[in-house]
């Protein structure tokens, strides 16, 4: 379906970062919607500006000069557009950006109530500081201490499946108001109730006495069944609402939005969520988001999205990483010699200044190593709430600062490579622009829009990679492969288990790849046995075979694993 | 040019500094007062130590009557420890007693809910002004006028000192060595520090504080468990102090000066800065600026980490740096006179 069908309209998407603002512009060109340019600035959210206003201008000002596109009069967004083209028809809002949100969580039974309610409140960018369950051996005044201490902007309370518990339900919300009443009010954290609807009337009578609460819909309906997303959808109504009265402009631009705004977390969900319909259903659809404050990890698998954001950041949480064994960590992804002190230092001073950027190619190995634990520590978090979301996608959607700026495409295929550590079949894609949330968001106010910008060429293939999975010992031979190229010509190779091998593929060029599995072998574990000959087409990196086993063995010895290491980054051309 | 945030290194400026308590409490300053920088401006109690006390159970009763009866006390009483709370009648009388001094906050169904009182909580001046403005029940706002040295890691305590800088230069260490008993109850100038029985021995002296340009940030523990304040002005790891705040505090030694040490949020502005009291009126200092040619910049990240020097061109375009990495730079002139391209990114205004 063409635009020509529906009204065209532009729409200007802004993502308010901890660190940076970016002004995205979609519009339609020869009938389809395509994404237009970016422009970014500082974030101004944070002291002394304290108002996201002048990131905002500065963003959308450096659009206008990159497009030669009026888009701003008079300081003033121009909105709705005029027939002279200039200005946009609708404006909407993602946001990472604004001070740690604090959430304690609460329910009946650790490994299940409580799991649902930290499932949905790793969904937004925040740190748990508390939880609280049936099963706390603490006595219940020393369960309020601990809730005072932990300073909450947010209580979510879930538990009882319907028609289930209710008398533990409500012994729950009773200390819950006890902690609201020893806080002046200002200090009352809202409260999210997520459990036994039948007694949501009653909690919310109970607790609105003291504080603001909020329903949503039961987390789990029933023992064996959870549904987060109704949940999801008031939570991150709640925190848009957070952000409106603690960020400075934020309410006057959610004035002038078309939709109302939401964390980057769940408008990537949302894309992600929309494009496993369309995908292997036995596969997943990993989206992937690096940022200052943590990493977002959206797993959509036949419609069902899986969704977790950890507290580990290129920024302003690097500090995070500054424990003893990540730091060893960190080192052991180093190609270059690097002192554990340094790295240390380099993660602290990337804390206070979130946006300095790496200078020196030592500096730059630091942070590529950070991103690769940063990424690891993401999905192992993501496999530990969601065990059942397997290791293979398809495909893989990836941005952030440390991938998108990476001096060469082989660069940042190689840090997801190595942090992500997929198995199968698996085409990697760079969101550059960081878009995926941005078409998340616009999806609520046109639908086409983000299906034609899919299609376009505004995100970047880096390229198909082959994660063979086997038991073979390290150097054994484990799969011959025959490229078979379009004009009919054809390429053999052996590969042999710990190898990386990039195939010579073009971008762009598209060929038949042959797979002959040695030695038990498996291609893809979740995808299709015995289809061990498909089409591929080439992408920035060409396609690369990444047979060093999962998880990858780094070798001990520091040397050796240098050595090794930058034989991986010369293979993917530096 | 986009506006940007500064750190402030200034000889002479007008200070104004809100302190507040996080809790409602006592405010013990009046408007016009003079306080030196480790003066109580307010405290409170936390509030964050409770009992809940189920008369119900202790005292076997039954009924909504029957615990009417026992209870003798009611939500909002101040109570000492071994107050009776509630008692049953009868023969054999038995009772419940508050185990603390404290509140009662609430009673619910037959539970009494105290908060006791625990150690109340204190905000200090953190600089010798005056008071003027007081925030009932929360703090006050206090000015002086004086050098103002911002820096960007502090340890969260506050104290006021004499200041001594035994470095004779910038690039100095303080270490186990450095330190004697000739600066007992001194605020110490360093370079920088990378020992960390550093901070023992300045516990032990005692010393009533310590202004580092940077510090390895394995002594961030170190640093946080002494009582005196520590404020790192420059960042993380063994490099000299800025020549601009080195030359701004070193010409103040002698004097008294006050630390407050707190950590920097980024959201709310609060930073751990130096002030120094002069007898001189200053102008305030502006919070923002651009990064133009002229400006005075601090380099924030390696090679050039912790120097400083001025903005002589600005971008128009981005340039590709030594690692690769394309970004838009300032050519900056070293204090060595050398001419450097750093990304924007990477550099704090100083004024």
């Amino acid at each position: 379906m063409t635009t020509s069908i529906v009204e065209a309209e532009s729409i200007l998407a802004i993502d308010l970062g901890s660190v940076h603002t970016r002004a995205l512009l979609f519009d339609v060109v020869e009938g389809q919607y395509r994404f237009i340019g970016s422009g970014s600035a500082a974030s101004t959210t944070n002291a002394p500006f304290r108002d996201i206003g002048e990131g905002f201008h500065q963003a959308v000002l450096d659009l206008q000069e990159k497009l030669g596109r009026t888009l701003v009069e008079n300081g003033v967004l121009i909105l709705p557009s005029r027939e002279d083209n200039a200005g946009i028809d609708k404006l909407v809002v993602t946001y990472t950006a604004g001070p740690e949100l604090r959430i304690v969580t609460a329910g009946l039974l650790a490994d299940v109530s409580l799991q649902s309610v930290q499932r949905l409140a790793t969904t937004v960018c925040g740190q748990i500081a508390e939880s609280i369950s049936l099963g706390d051996h603490r006595r219940p005044e020393a369960q309020i201490d601990a809730i005072l201490r932990a300073e909450p902007n947010l209580i979510i309370l879930g538990g009882g499946t319907e028609q289930g518990a209710s008398r533990s339900v409500f012994k729950l919300a009773e200390l819950l108001m006890m902690v609201c009443r020893v806080l002046p009010q200002e200090r009352r954290p809202h409260i999210l109730y997520a459990g036994n609807q039948a007694l949501a009337r009653r909690i919310q009578d109970v607790l609105s006495k003291w504080t603001i609460v909020h329903v949503a819909p039961n987390l789990r309906p029933g023992i064996d069944s959870e549904d987060l997303s109704p949940a999801q959808e008031t939570l991150a109504s709640l925190v848009t609402g957070f952000r409106n009265s603690q960020i400075g402009g934020m309410q006057s631009l959610t004035s002038q939005c078309s939709a109302a705004p939401l964390p980057v977390s769940h408008a990537m969900g949302r894309m992600v969520k929309f494009l496993s319909q369309s995908y292997d259903p036995t596969k997943g659809v990993l989206g992937i988001d690096i940022g200052s404050k943590g990493v977002i990890v959206a797993v959509g698998k036949a419609g069902k999205l899986s969704l977790k954001v950890s507290p580990y950041g290129m920024g302003s949480s690097a500090n995070r990483l500054a424990e003893t064994s990540l730091i060893d960590e960190v080192n052991r992804w180093m190609a270059v010699f690097t002192p554990p002190e340094t790295i240390r230092d380099y993660l602290w001073q990337k804390t206070l200044y979130p946006g300095s950027i790496p200078y020196t190619a030592e500096a730059l190995a630091i942070e590529q190593a950070m991103a690769r634990v940063i990424l690891r520590l993401g999905m192992s978090q993501t496999w530990s709430s969601y065990p059942d979301l397997g290791e293979s996608f398809e495909p893989i959607l990836a941005s952030g600062s440390i991938l998108s700026q990476a001096p060469t495409a082989g660069q940042a295929l190689l840090m997801l490579l190595d942090g992500l550590q997929p198995v199968g079949v698996s085409t990697v894609i760079l969101d550059k622009y960081n878009l995926l949330p941005a078409l998340g968001i616009a999806a609520e106010v046109n639908s086409l829009l983000p299906v034609q910008t899919l299609e376009s060429s505004a995100f970047l293939n880096l390229g198909t990679v082959i994660c063979p999975i086997s038991p073979a010992r390290y150097g054994a031979p484990i799969l011959r492969i025959r490229l078979e190229y379009e004009k009919g010509n054809e390429t053999r190779m052996e590969i042999q288990q710990g190898s990386l091998t990039s195939l010579p593929l073009k971008n762009g060029q598209s060929a038949r790849l042959h797979l002959e599995p040695l030695r038990r072998t498996l291609i893809d574990p979740a995808g299709q046995r015995g289809i061990n000959s498909f089409k591929i087409t080439g992408g920035l990196c060409g396609a690369v075979i990444d047979a060093r086993g999962r998880p990858i063995p780094l070798p001990g010895d520091a040397a050796r694993r240098r050595d090794i290491l930058k034989k991986w980054k010369q293979t993917l051309g530096n | 040019m986009q506006q940007v945030p500064v750190t402030h290194t200034l000889a002479l400026t007008n200070i104004r500094r809100a302190r507040m308590l996080p809790v409602r409490g006592q405010v013990h300053v009046r408007q016009h007062q003079k306080v030196g920088a480790a003066d109580v401006i307010a405290s409170g109690n936390p509030g964050n130590e409770h009992l809940l006390l189920d008369v119900r159970r202790v005292l076997n009763i039954r009924t909504a009557e029957q615990l009417e009866d026992a209870l003798q006390c009611k939500a909002g009483d101040r109570v000492k420890k071994d107050d009776i709370l509630a008692e049953s009648g009868g023969m054999f009388r038995r009772v419940v007693r508050s185990p603390v001094n404290g509140q009662v906050i609430a009673i619910i169904a037959g539970q009494i809910f105290i908060e006791a009182q625990s150690q109340s909580i204190e905000v200090f001046a953190g600089v010798a002004g005056t008071v003027i403005d007081v925030i009932p029940e929360r703090g006050a706002i206090l000015e002086t006028d004086g050098a103002l040295v911002q820096g960007v890691w502090g340890n969260g305590k506050a104290n006021q000192g004499m200041l001594l800088s035994p470095a004779q230069s910038p690039e100095e260490a303080v270490g186990r060595q450095t330190l004697d008993m000739s600066m007992r109850g001194a605020v110490v100038l360093a370079g920088w520090c990378e020992d960390p029985e550093t901070f023992k021995i300045g516990a032990e002296l005692p010393l009533r504080g310590l202004i580092l340009g940077s510090m390895t940030a394995d002594l961030i523990p170190a640093a946080q468990s002494v009582d005196y304040p520590v404020i790192v002005l420059d960042g993380f790891g063994a490099f000299p102090m800025n020549n601009q705040a080195y030359k701004t505090l070193v010409s103040n030694e002698k004097r008294d000066v006050c630390l407050n040490a707190s950590p920097w949020d980024a959201f709310t502005g609060d930073r751990p800065e130096v002030v120094i009291p002069l007898p001189a009126d200053g102008e305030p200092a502006a919070e923002v600026s651009e990064i133009k040619t002229g400006k005075i910049v601090r380099v924030v990240n390696m090679p050039f980490l912790g120097k400083i020097g001025v903005v002589v061109e600005t971008p128009v375009a981005p340039v590709t740096l030594p690692n690769g990495l394309r970004a838009l730079a300032a050519i900056v002139r070293l204090e060595n006179s050398e001419l450097v391209s750093i990304p924007l990114a990477n550099l704090d205004v100083l004024e």
